[in-house]
């Protein structure tokens, strides 16, 4: 299915959000994530199914001021 | 002393984290300038944001995850939820911009933004401007320290409107107060602290310096500096000379 990560289309096979950060690249990475604008718990990543179309935030620490 | 939420600070210097010329002359600034509190944000990851948090952990200071950038409570309240989360604290510096070009807060949506992190367990830092009304609605709302502006942000213009500050500091004795914003030089630093202010936020002043580790270090004594000088009771200025050199006892010559 294709789903929007960070603004860009991306094709995945994974089935909920966990295993598509792990697909990503970002299993073990320090980030928060917000599937359709709304925040998804880390914990909550693994029984978040996805469905075509849906729109992932992955966010890390920046700097800010 | 005012404390953030339980926590005291060993400086009043609250650092931000952008716009350095590198990751070491960060590193370097905040060292040379004591700062307790470093801000920092979320933003899209896109290869550098494991690095920064080794780093910014690495500095033993607290961190301040802010919401910069939003434009409604409902995106600053999301953001904040994910701070928490990867910052694991409940501090948020909360920002609700209300206009592109002087950055100036938007009350109504910090306020509404602040009513629900407060009840979700939040230990809220409103960015604000200096009105009082809004003041005591934020505290209302479970804030328990105020964020006013100097000047708007990255304008390094100082303290734009000093009577609307020290009327606010005058008005909530019992809440710790940042001056956030606008400050350019350390005099800057030192005046709000000299009127009574807690800390000063800062973070374009000292990185676009020529050598922000330098510049660091000076607001850093400047912030100590005023806080001494505002414990130590200052003297109220008046119109008159008045000799500090005792008269009695000058020779007639």
């Amino acid at each position: 299915m294709r789903i929007e990560v960070n603004g860009e289309m991306q094709e995945v096979t994974a089935a909920t959000v966990a295993e598509a950060l792990t697909q990503l690249g970002w299993g073990e990475a320090k980030v928060a994530t917000a599937l359709n604008g709304e925040f998804l718990p880390a914990a909550a990543r693994a029984g978040q199914a996805l469905q075509d179309g849906d729109r992932l935030e992955v966010l890390a620490p920046m700097q800010g001021g | 002393m005012r404390d953030f939420y339980g926590v005291t600070l060993d400086s009043p210097l609250m650092l931000g984290t952008a716009q350095y010329p590198s990751p070491a002359v960060m590193e370097a600034a905040f060292r040379a300038s004591g700062a307790s509190v470093a801000t920092v944000s979320l933003r899209r990851e896109t290869g550098g944001g494991q690095a920064f948090w080794r780093m910014i952990r690495g500095l033993g200071v607290h961190m301040l995850p802010n919401t910069a950038g939003c434009y409604s409570a409902r995106e600053a309240v999301t953001t904040a939820r994910m701070a928490r989360e990867v910052f694991e604290t409940n501090w948020i510096k909360l920002e609700v911009i209300g206009h592109a070009d002087t950055l100036q807060p938007d009350p109504f949506g910090t306020l509404d933004a602040a009513e629900t992190l407060s009840a979700e367990g939040f230990e809220v830092f409103p960015y604000m401007t200096e009105d009082q009304v809004l003041a005591q609605r934020l505290v209302d709302a479970g804030c328990r320290v105020l964020m006013p502006w100097g000047a708007p942000i990255g304008s390094g213009l100082g303290l734009n409107n000093r009577y609307g500050l020290k009327t606010l500091r005058a008005a909530f004795p019992d809440i710790p107060m940042v001056v956030d914003a606008g400050l350019g030089l350390p005099s800057h630093a030192a005046d709000a602290m000299e009127m009574g202010f807690d800390a000063v936020l800062l973070n374009t002043a000292v990185a676009q310096a020529g050598d922000p580790a330098a510049m660091a270090e000076a607001f850093g004594l400047a912030a100590r500096a005023g806080a001494l000088a505002a414990k130590a009771d200052p003297m109220a200025p008046r119109d008159m000379a008045v000799p500090s050199t005792p008269v009695i006892g000058k020779a007639w010559l």
